[in-house]
C-alpha cells in the first residue's frame, strides 16, 4: 500500500512537471521579443530573489510581492517588495523612514546621505550606497516556511493517529511515514552512531532528512521553480553549521585525542597529522555544504539549460526535444532529491558516529 | 561568485526554522511517532519470547506426559504378567488336583470290579456245582429209569473199563 | 581564452575524475554484490557514501567554476 502511495505521489509529480515544463516554455515565446539571454534567465531562477515572480503576461510581470526586512543604521525598516516596481537595476528608489533604498540585481542597497540615484562605477559596482542587513523575506524563505508546513501537517497528523488508536498499528499517512521514519533509524542512525547512543540524535537526523527532501522536492516543481531553496548555498551552509556544531560538541576525549595527537603514530607524524586533522574538521561540514549545494543547483542548471534551448535556437521543433531531455533529468532529479536528502543525514550520523566513538584498542 | 556567498538574511531564516521545526518535530512528532515504533517492536518482542515460553512448557508437559504415560505401561506390563503367571498356576494346580481325584476313582473302580468280579465267580461256582448236580441228579434217574438201559450202561461202562 | 573558459575547462576535468572514481566503485560493487548477494544492503549504503566522497572533489571544481562564471 506504502509502495503504491509513493508510486502514485511520484507520478503526479512527473505528469505536473511534464505539463508545467511545456506549458512555461510557451508562455516564454510570446514574451520574448529582446534577446533571450540562457545565462541571466538560469541565474535568476537559481538565486534568491525578493519578490515571488509567477509569470510574464504581455511583458508585465505577475509575482506575489513579500516583505523586504532591513536592518539598518537607524533600526528595523520594513516594506513590501511590490514597492521596487519589479525593478531590479538600481533605478526604482523607495524611500521609507527617510531612508533611500534601491534593489540591484535582488540586492537592497540603502543610498548614502542625501544622494537621489545610485552612481556606478565602471564595473557596475555602486559607489554611494551600502548595504544594510537584509533580513527579508525572501521567496527562498517563503518558500521553506511553505514546506515547513507541509512537514508539520504530514507528522502533526502521523502522530495524532498514533496517539489516537490503542493498538498503534500505522494506518493512513502513517503506512507511508513510518517505513522512512524506521529507514532513517535502521538504516542511518544505528550503524553510523551504534546501538546505545543512536537515540539521542534521532530527532536532528530525522529533522534534517525530511526537511532536505522536502525542500529538494518542492525545489523541483516547475511553477516555483524559481524558489531554489535547499541549491541556495545560504541554506545548505547553516544545516552544515548545525552538523558541525553538534559534532563538535558532541566529540569525546577520544574524538578530540585523534585530531590533536593521533595515538598510535610516531611522534613525528603526530605533529604532521595535527593540521590535517584540523582542517579534515572543517572540510567535512563545508564538504556537505557543497556537496547539496552543487548537486541541485546543478540539476537546475541543466533542467533550465535544456529548456532554454528552444529559445536560444529560436525554434519550436527543438522544443520536443529538449522538452523530452529535460523531462529525463527531472526524473533524475527526483531521484537526486531522495539520494542529497539521504547523504546528508548519514553523513551527518556519520560525524556524530566518528565524534562519540569509544575508544577500541 | 554570487551564487556561492551565503546571504545573511537566508542564513538567519534558515536557522531559526530550521530549530523551531527540530523543536517542535521532536516534541510533537518524533516522540509518538518513534515511541509507537519502539512500543510494537518490543510488544513483537515481548509476544515472541511469552510464545516460546509457553512453547518450553508446552514441552514440558508433553515430556511428563510421556513419563506418566510410560510408567503406567510398565505397569500394566507387570500386572498382566502377574495375572499371567496365577493363571498358570492355577491351571497347573487344578489339572494335579484333577489327576490325583481321577486316579483315586479309577482304583476304587477297579477295587469294586475285583471284589465283584470275586462274587460272581463264587456265585457262578455255586451255580453250576448245583446245576451239575441237578443235571447229574436227572441223568442219573433218566439212566435209571429202565433196566435195559441200566445195564446197558453198566456194560458200556465195563467195555470201556476193560479197554482202559 | 578568458579566465571562464580555463575554469569550464577545469570543472570537466574534475568531472572526468569523479567519473572514473564513481565508476570504478560502482563497478566494484555491483562484483561485491553479484558475489555476495546478502551483504546486498550494507554494500549499496556503503557505496552511495563513497560516491558522495568521490563527487565532493567534483563538485568543488563545480564550484570553482561557479566562482568564475
Amino acid at each position: 500500500m506504502t509502495l503504491s502511495t509513493f508510486k502514485n505521489l511520484l507520478f503526479s509529480i512527473l505528469f505536473v512537471s511534464a505539463s508545467v515544463a511545456g506549458y512555461a516554455s510557451e508562455d516564454k515565446e510570446t514574451t520574448d521579443d529582446k534577446e533571450f539571454n540562457a545565462k541571466e534567465m538560469i541565474l535568476h531562477h537559481v538565486k534568491d530573489a525578493h519578490e515571488f515572480h509567477i509569470i510574464d503576461v504581455n511583458e508585465k510581470p505577475i509575482s506575489i510581492p513579500l516583505p523586504i526586512i532591513l536592518w539598518t543604521d537607524n533600526g528595523l525598516t520594513t516594506f513590501m517588495s511590490s514597492a521596487f516596481h519589479h525593478d531590479d537595476s538600481g533605478h526604482h528608489v523607495v524611500e521609507k523612514n527617510g531612508m533611500k533604498f534601491v534593489k540591484l540585481h535582488e540586492k537592497i542597497y540603502q543610498l548614502n546621505g542625501d544622494a537621489n540615484e545610485v552612481v556606478f562605477d565602471e564595473e557596475h559596482h555602486p559607489t554611494n550606497a551600502s548595504m544594510p542587513i537584509d533580513l527579508s523575506i525572501t521567496r527562498n524563505v517563503f518558500m521553506m516556511w511553505v514546506s515547513v508546513a507541509v512537514l508539520l501537517l504530514i507528522f502533526l497528523t502521523t502522530a495524532k493517529r498514533y496517539r489516537k488508536s490503542d493498538d498503534k498499528l500505522p494506518t493512513g499517512i502513517a503506512g507511508f511515514v513510518e517505513p522512512l521514519v524506521v529507514f532513517v533509524r535502521d538504516e542511518i542512525a544505528r550503524p553510523m552512531i551504534g546501538e546505545h547512543k543512536y537515540k539521542k540524535y534521532m530527532p536532528y537526523l530525522l529533522t534534517i532528512f525530511f526537511f532536505i527532501w522536502i525542500n529538494n522536492i518542492f525545489g523541483l516543481i516547475p511553477i516555483i521553480n524559481g524558489a531554489n531553496v535547499s541549491g541556495n548555498i545560504a541554506f545548505t551552509c547553516t544545516l552544515a553549521v548545525f552538523t558541525f556544531i553538534i559534532t563538535t560538541f558532541s566529540g569525546n576525549k577520544n574524538y578530540w585525542k585523534h585530531i590533536f595527537w593521533m595515538p598510535g603514530v610516531p611522534v613525528p607524524m603526530k605533529i604532521f597529522l595535527m593540521p590535517i586533522e584540523i582542517i579534515g574538521m572543517f572540510v567535512k561540514p563545508i564538504s556537505l555544504m557543497i556537496r547539496l549545494f552543487a548537486n541541485i543547483t546543478a540539476g537546475h542548471v541543466i533542467i533550465l539549460a535544456l529548456m532554454s534551448l528552444i529559445f536560444v535556437f529560436k525554434s519550436v521543433a527543438i522544443a520536443p526535444v529538449s522538452v523530452a531531455f529535460s523531462l529525463f533529468i527531472t526524473v533524475i532529479e527526483i531521484i537526486v532529491t531522495a539520494i542529497q536528502a539521504y547523504i546528508f543525514t548519514i553523513l551527518s550520523a556519520l560525524y556524530f558516529g566518528m565524534a562519540t566513538e569509544e575508544e577500541h584498542h | 561568485m554570487d551564487l556561492i556567498t551565503p546571504g545573511f538574511g537566508l542564513v538567519f531564516w534558515t536557522a531559526i526554522t530550521f530549530l523551531c521545526l527540530l523543536f517542535i518535530l521532536r516534541k510533537f512528532a518524533w516522540k509518538p511517532i518513534l515511541g509507537a515504533v519502539e512500543d510494537r517492536e518490543e510488544g513483537i518482542k515481548s509476544a515472541l519470547a511469552s510464545a516460546e515460553n509457553a512453547r518450553k512448557e508446552m514441552q514440558n508437559l508433553k515430556a511428563d506426559n510421556e513419563r506418566i504415560l510410560n510408567e503406567a505401561r510398565a505397569e500394566r506390563e507387570v500386572m498382566l504378567k502377574d495375572a499371567r503367571d496365577i493363571k498358570a498356576k492355577m491351571i497347573a494346580d487344578a489339572k494335579g488336583e484333577a489327576q490325583a481325584q481321577a486316579a483315586k476313582m479309577i482304583e476304587q473302580a477297579q477295587t469294586a470290579i475285583e471284589s465283584e468280579k470275586k462274587a460272581a465267580m463264587a456265585e457262578l461256582r455255586n451255580q453250576v456245582a448245583s446245576l451239575s448236580v441237578d443235571i447229574a441228579e436227572k441223568v442219573v434217574r433218566e439212566e435209571l429209569s429202565n433196566k435195559d438201559k441200566q445195564l446197558k450202561l453198566v456194560e458200556s461202562m465195563l467195555s470201556e473199563a476193560t479197554l482202559n | 581564452m578568458t579566465i571562464t573558459g580555463i575554469a569550464a575547462i577545469g570543472a570537466g576535468l574534475a568531472a572526468i575524475g569523479a567519473g572514473v572514481g564513481i565508476g570504478k566503485i560502482g563497478g566494484s560493487a555491483m562484483e561485491a554484490m553479484a558475489r555476495q548477494p546478502e551483504m546486498h544492503g550494507k554494500i549499496q549504503s556503503s557505496a552511495l557514501i563513497l560516491a558522495a566522497f568521490v563527487e565532493a572533489v567534483a563538485l568543488f571544481g563545480v564550484v570553482v567554476a561557479f566562482l568564475q562564471g
